[in-house]
């Protein structure tokens, strides 16, 4: 077995251990899969013409910048887990309960542990709790829609909370958004960093949403939870599977050759 | 298996009860203030993800400010920053230091973290890094993350960085964070048009 291709130098003056460290974690991420992401510009979700940038980015070698991240960084910066978003009050929210799980993959199918997943969403009705939501939905006192949860050793992350809701926006006429949760994935290396949302399986909202269509048409359908029989528990909530894919790291001959 | 990236979708409005938290600005630990989020967008009693740690790194604390402007010049109030760094050595993930910083801009479209002065660290080959902020910015129209620089005005090593050598010389101010007083640095982030800031792809 050969070593690690290694494509760093440290000049700095660190500690043995730590430099062996970086080292050993330093290898490239996979480019973005221009299949799979949407562009900046994007007309018909009409937010994107005055924010998208009309230059080109320039490309550039990954270096230790990029394919560091904060993996260890969530027990220091301290702050539970908050997987339920059914019990953060005194009552329980109103809705339709779900238990929406899966894993945190790369490209090569292997758990990616240690990624902090933050989530939020409308309430069963669409409203969110956040001062510039002004739709007149009513708002759930025993709702808020925050949440965050930390991967496992083999990727796994399972969230409790109430189907969110559709709700109007200023696009177009008569435009609404499709049922989502956002969410927002970081962990092993600023290059695999993602925020998204998941649509539900069967809305006929996510065909007519500008946001969803952004994403060329083979890769819009890895944004749908589906429900799935075998997470639904008996008496609680229904059960909905959605996996994530982030950028990996380039295989390594210290994992599987093939 | 051989999987498919997940594809990125925008932020939207309504981030700011959910990814920053008091404090999240404040990489330096030990300001004054909680800065980084907007708790006047945040419903009451939310519990937001608190910063246990209260570690004081090492290193000269820096202040990095800014505005983030669209491509008609307008300020943009419902932007997330991110930043990641080195500590004051040059390394990423060092023990007690997380590295990670977040702000949420103002309705005034403007930012401000502390940080700690990042050191040198190595890059492709024998090259060394000038000391810099990897910023990525997050935001309502935005389908995909930007992600950029900043740089420090002054500083060695700006001619023989790895990234910064890869953008043409009448771009490169873009990159800088320009001295603003003391421990200060001012970097305006530009999205689209007249002076566009530099954004990067790896
Ligand atoms: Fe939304």
């Amino acid at each position: 077995m050969s070593p690690p291709e290694l494509c760093f130098s440290l000049h700095t003056a660190t500690p043995r251990d730590m430099l062996r460290i970086q080292m050993i974690s330093a290898s490239r991420y996979v480019a973005e899969d221009e299949e799979a992401q949407p562009p900046l510009l994007f007309p018909p979700y009409r937010s994107t013409v005055l924010r998208a940038p009309k230059r080109p980015p320039v490309r550039i070698p990954q270096t230790l910048t990029e394919i560091t991240g904060p993996a260890s960084a969530w027990e220091s910066l301290g702050g539970p887990a908050c997987s339920d978003l059914t019990k953060q009050h005194a009552g329980a929210p109103l809705g339709q309960r779900i238990v929406m799980a899966g894993r945190v993959l790369d490209e090569a199918g292997r758990p990616v542990p240690r990624t902090l997943i933050e989530v939020w969403q409308a309430n069963a009705a669409g409203r969110y709790a956040h001062a510039k939501d002004q739709w007149d939905a009513p708002l759930d006192p025993n709702f808020t829609g925050a949440g965050r949860l930390v991967t496992d050793d083999e990727g796994r992350y399972r969230l409790t909370t109430i189907r969110p809701g559709a709700y109007p926006w200023g696009n177009h006429d008569n435009a609404w958004r499709p049922a989502h949760i956002h969410l927002s994935l970081f962990g092993a290396a600023f290059a695999s960093r993602l925020v998204t949302q998941c649509y539900f399986e069967g809305d006929p909202l996510i065909a007519l949403d500008p946001i969803a269509a952004s994403v060329p048409e083979g890769a819009r359908e890895r944004l749908i939870a589906r429900f799935d029989l075998g997470l639904t528990e008996p008496s609680f909530a229904l059960g909905y599977v959605f996996d994530i894919v982030l950028r990996g790291p380039a295989s390594t001959p210290t994992e599987d050759p093939a | 298996m051989k999987r498919a990236q997940t594809p990125s979708q925008t932020v939207g409005p309504f981030f700011h009860y959910a990814l920053p938290w008091p404090g999240c600005g404040d990489v330096a630990g030990g300001g004054s203030e909680p800065i980084g989020c907007r708790l006047d967008l945040v419903p009451d009693g939310h519990r937001l993800f608190a910063p246990g740690s209260g570690a004081r790194p090492a290193g000269e604390v820096i202040e990095l400010v800014g505005c983030v402007l669209d491509g008609a010049g307008d300020p943009t109030p419902d932007v997330l920053i991110e930043t990641w760094q080195a500590d004051c050595d040059g390394r990423y993930g060092a023990p007690g230091f997380q590295g990670l910083g977040r702000c949420a801009t103002g309705e005034d479209g403007t930012f401000r973290l502390r940080l700690i002065k990042p050191g040198r660290a190595g890059g492709p080959g024998d090259s060394v890094q000038a000391p810099h902020v990897a910023v990525g910015i997050i935001g309502r129209g935005l389908l995909k993350r930007l992600v950029t620089r900043a740089y420090f005005e002054g500083d060695e090593g700006h001619d023989e960085d790895p990234v910064l050598t890869l953008v043409p010389a009448e771009r490169r101010d873009t990159l800088m964070a320009r001295a603003d007083g003391a421990g200060r640095f001012r970097f305006d982030i530009v999205l689209q048009g007249q002076g566009e800031t530099v954004f990067f792809e790896f």
